[in-house]
């Protein structure tokens, strides 16, 4: 291991002398995701292991080359999961590319996001050291918060060699309800139930159907189905659905013909006026949608509900285009003098989350 | 030196609780802490003709748009303001400002900031590591003012307030709609929402509901130019930086608070508690484990050991077993269901972990009386010392018995004694370190206990802070916990927000000098700093 970490270091001051950037690369799973690619390949994927997994602390700690499957499998053998079931979009998916992307599945919005989980990375700087922040306790208020600012940085403040993550014990049953509903219904139905002790775990509403899965102990699922009807998916197929939207398989996400565009705004939002199918996930507040637009346009409908617009995935990713939505002049200028002072010769991952940085 | 109570001394708080009144004794400044050199290396003083000039300008100034009553400059009106929590570091800012609303926040970091004035902001004055303690040549921003509830949308299950409020007017206010705000710090009756975002604050049911950066959407404020800025959305996340994530538990150093969205959650119909007594710490320590290996994730889950069951016990009469060597409060909230069910498996767990008895709360009344013992702990331990020094510490779990031991032989090699509150279930510990400052070298002992206490905390991979901050206190510890290069990017970060340095100066982050001076060698889990990287 210390071969591969040392291989890195190298690489990246060999790209500082050269001013060269680099493209942080795990898997590879989520080139798609994000500003175009640019730069010369600083692969990763060697440096990987899980470090640590003591099931009694709650804490596992993997380098940032592991797979995500094989996490999951260490953890599920001790009847433990990650609680924001990360989107893999691959098998060769790793971990260091997971934080970096910030990506959540399906239970985000009731268990949150990689960033909530985030206890700790290791770090390199441009001059290939390493950089120790947060840790592998839960509870760490000492110096600014980080590591969680790595959570979904894209690679924009370097490598992240090594991740210490909370984990939680998998669910004792789940159980998902089905409803006839539209749009409207349904998102109002999810911001109430959200609002009284339920066990929900997951939501769905797309094609006049409200999905929502339970997650808990056996009694606490037979009282909540008890309290909001419905019909109960089989088990294998409720599986099925959820993995198929979480690894965007379901055949919403699957026909690429037209761009896909993520919407994350607040749950109670009303439908966007955006022509073409959306499917709706977390209670109401992440909302995708199918279809071509310009960039502004969209990003100003999610605006002005008080959400932001990503262009998720699409066939034509033009270098220098953006993917995620602006930000204001005030962050725009935090973010600058931020790369500006982490990364000054601008190495890593150029244009992968800020345009200009 | 039984000095009085921090926050009572501020015009602008109430009564404060717990945690918060273990403060008003902690043992820095007899220790030799002035207030000169509280405040860090940027206050260097100016003469006292040029100090007054730099006074009027900056009160005039202020006062072109604030009225007079918010911009006090004259020592009986500044002096209340001279300390948080911490009270034993004091410092009399040269102006305090009490802005009635955000415009007026916004036009004194302008006016601040145009001047190079240092700028503290301010809330109800309760932390417990310095963090609001005044600039000797700065203002004294207070958001006290900025106190209302702005809205509550029980559908969207979110909270619009100001700074000010404090945080359990948070959950009063939304009780009519059966939801609450989750982190509840021991000082919740007094703290507030603006102060709980500066510190990232806690509380005892953390491990189940989260910190404050768990349950905050949305921060609205200023950069120190006085630039309104929106950090987070009401959306579960936003474009760019998690500058959200960034921003909590930033002590005040990045931004000035001036608006919270927070997330609310409804409550549980139910909560039962049990109370397991066990015949050695060590025992204790190994049922916390085993509960979160049998999958359990308990709403609260606190460890005292004897000295502070006694002293609790003593004072509150909740019902403790005086005789356990150690006892461990584990609570389950949800449906009746729910509970009846996460109940019974505790109850086994605990059983097998060897509890010597075991008590499940009968009734709500009963349930907050078990609770009462823990949150009077602090208060329970100042009856019985004339002073005590409340640490906070977090460490892996595992290491509770080796940490506790480490604790004991401390006790025997400095003379004192050293009661234990934990919250076990995030290893996060509270050493309360009784002392009497009247005796001669009682304080000096104090303070070596604690920093070898610290330092372990940081030795078995822990942390010198778990959630009451760096503040002034810890400044020097932070030197230990991280490396040059480490140190190096927290300062990076300061720049990129503040580049003048105005914001709440020499806190937090430790200049490279001040850890010359410290002289201690960041150690990384006993070991050389990253020992595993290949030195090339």
């Amino acid at each position: 291991m210390s071969d591969a970490l040392q291989t890195i270091a190298e690489q990246v001051r060999a790209a500082r002398a050269m001013r060269r950037p680099l493209r942080l690369r795990g898997g590879g799973s989520k080139d798609f995701y994000g500003g175009a690619l640019q730069g010369h390949v600083l692969d990763l994927s060697g440096y990987s292991g899980i470090v640590e997994h003591e099931p009694s602390e709650l804490v596992v700690t993997a380098r940032c080359g592991t797979r995500i499957a094989e996490l999951e499998a260490t953890l599920e053998r001790a009847g433990q999961c990650l609680a924001f079931e990360p989107p893999h979009f691959g098998p060769q998916a790793t971990v260091g590319g997971m934080v970096a992307a910030g990506l959540s599945g399906p239970a985000r919005a009731s268990a949150g996001a990689v960033r909530d989980h985030v206890l700790g990375v290791r770090v390199m700087n441009a001059a290939g050291e390493m950089l120790e922040f947060g840790g592998r306790v839960m509870k760490n208020v000492a110096g600014f918060d980080l590591a969680r600012l790595h959570a979904g940085s894209m690679g924009i403040l370097g490598p992240i060699l090594e991740v210490s993550l909370k984990v939680v014990p998998q669910p004792q049953a789940t159980q998902t309800l089905f409803f006839e509903c539209t749009e409207a219904k349904g998102i109002e139905a999810l911001n109430r139930w959200a609002g009284i002790a339920l066990p929900m775990s997951a939501s769905l509403i797309h094609d006049q159907h409200l999905m929502v899965r339970l997650s808990g102990a056996e009694a606490a699922l037979e009282s909540a189905r008890a309290k909001l009807g419905g019909e109960v998916l089989d088990p294998a197929a409720a599986a099925t659905l959820w993995r198929a939207v979480r690894e965007q398989t379901h055949p919403f996400f699957a026909d690429d013909r037209r761009s896909l565009w993520r919407l994350s705004v607040p749950s109670t939002a009303p439908r966007l006026d955006l022509e073409g199918p959306q499917l709706i996930e977390w209670g109401g507040a992440q909302r995708w949608w199918r279809g071509e637009a310009d960039f502004a346009v969209v990003c100003d409908k999610a605006a002005a509900v008080g959400g932001h617009a990503t262009l998720f995935r699409t066939r034509l990713r033009q270098p220098g285009a953006p993917a995620f939505h602006p930000l204001s002049a005030v962050l725009q200028g935090l973010h600058e003098r931020l790369k500006a002072s982490m990364d000054p010769d601008h190495l890593f991952n150029p244009g992968r989350l800020v345009p200009t940085l | 030196m039984n000095r009085p109570i921090n926050s009572s001394s501020s015009p602008s708080t109430r009564p404060t609780t717990n945690d918060t009144s273990s403060a008003s004794r902690s043992l820095q400044s007899a220790a030799g802490t002035t207030s000169g050199n509280a405040s860090g290396p940027q206050s260097l003083p100016l003469a006292g003709g040029a100090s007054f000039l730099r006074k009027a300008e900056v009160v005039a100034r202020l006062r072109r748009r604030l009225p007079a009553n918010a911009v006090l400059h004259r020592a009986e009106d500044t002096t209340p303001y001279e300390c948080d929590g911490l009270s034993a570091y004091r410092q009399t800012p040269m102006v305090v400002v009490l802005p009635a609303s955000e415009d007026e926040v916004g036009y004194v970091l302008r006016e601040c900031s145009a001047l190079g004035v240092p700028v503290v902001a301010r809330g109800a004055g309760t932390g417990l590591s310095g963090g609001a303690l005044p600039h000797g040549e700065g203002v004294l921003l207070s958001l006290a003012r900025l106190n209302r509830i702005l809205s509550i949308d029980p559908l969207a299950r979110i909270a619009r307030v100001q700074p000010g409020v404090r945080n359990l007017a948070v959950s009063e206010a939304a009780a009519v709609h059966r939801l609450y705000y989750a982190p509840d710090p021991s000082s919740q009756i007094a703290c507030t929402i603006g102060g709980n975002v500066a510190e990232n604050a806690g509380g005892v049911h953390c491990l189940k509901y989260g910190l404050t950066v768990h349950n905050v959407l949305r921060v609205r404020g200023f950069t120190v130019t006085g630039e309104l800025v929106e950090f987070g959305a009401e959306a579960l996340d936003s474009s760019g930086l998690d500058l959200l994530a960034l921003v909590i538990g930033s002590e005040g150093l990045l931004a000035v608070t001036t608006e919270v969205s927070l997330r609310l959650i409804p409550r549980p119909p139910l909560a039962r508690c049990i109370m397991a007594s066990f015949d050695t710490v060590e025992s204790a320590g190994a049922a916390v484990a085993a509960v979160i290996a049998a999958g359990i994730i308990p709403a609260g889950l606190e460890l005292m050991d004897r000295p502070a069951v006694q002293a609790v016990e003593h004072f509150v009469h909740a019902g403790y077993d005086t005789d356990a060597a150690a006892i461990l409060l584990c609570e389950s909230d949800g449906s009746e269901l729910e509970v009846e069910n996460e109940i019974a498996r505790m109850q086994a767990v605990l059983g097998e972990a060897g509890a010597s008895a075991l008590r499940v709360s009968q009734s709500e009344e009963e349930r907050l009386r078990f609770w009462a013992g823990r949150k009077a702990a602090f208060p329970a331990v100042g009856r019985i010392s004339p002073d005590y020094y409340c640490m906070d510490g977090t460490i892996p779990r595992k290491h509770l018995a080796d940490v506790l031991r480490f604790i004991a032989a401390m006790e025997q090699k400095y003379s004192l004694r050293c009661p234990n509150v934990f919250h076990a279930g995030d290893g996060n510990l509270h050493p309360l370190i009784l002392f009497d400052a009247n005796t001669e070298g009682e304080l000096e002992r104090t303070e070596a206990f604690a920093a070898e206490v610290l330092e372990k905390c940081v030795a078995v991979g822990g942390t010198i802070t778990g959630e009451h901050g760096v503040g002034i206190e810890k400044i020097n510890q932070m030197c230990v916990q991280f490396s040059a290069a480490e140190l190096e990017r927290f300062r990076a970060v300061k720049l990129a927000f503040d580049p003048a340095g105005l914001l709440n100066p020499g806190k937090n982050i430790p200049s490279l000098h001040r850890c010359a001076e410290y002289g201690r060698q960041h150690v990384s889990a006993g070991r050389l700093p990253f020992g595993d990287l290949p030195r090339f």
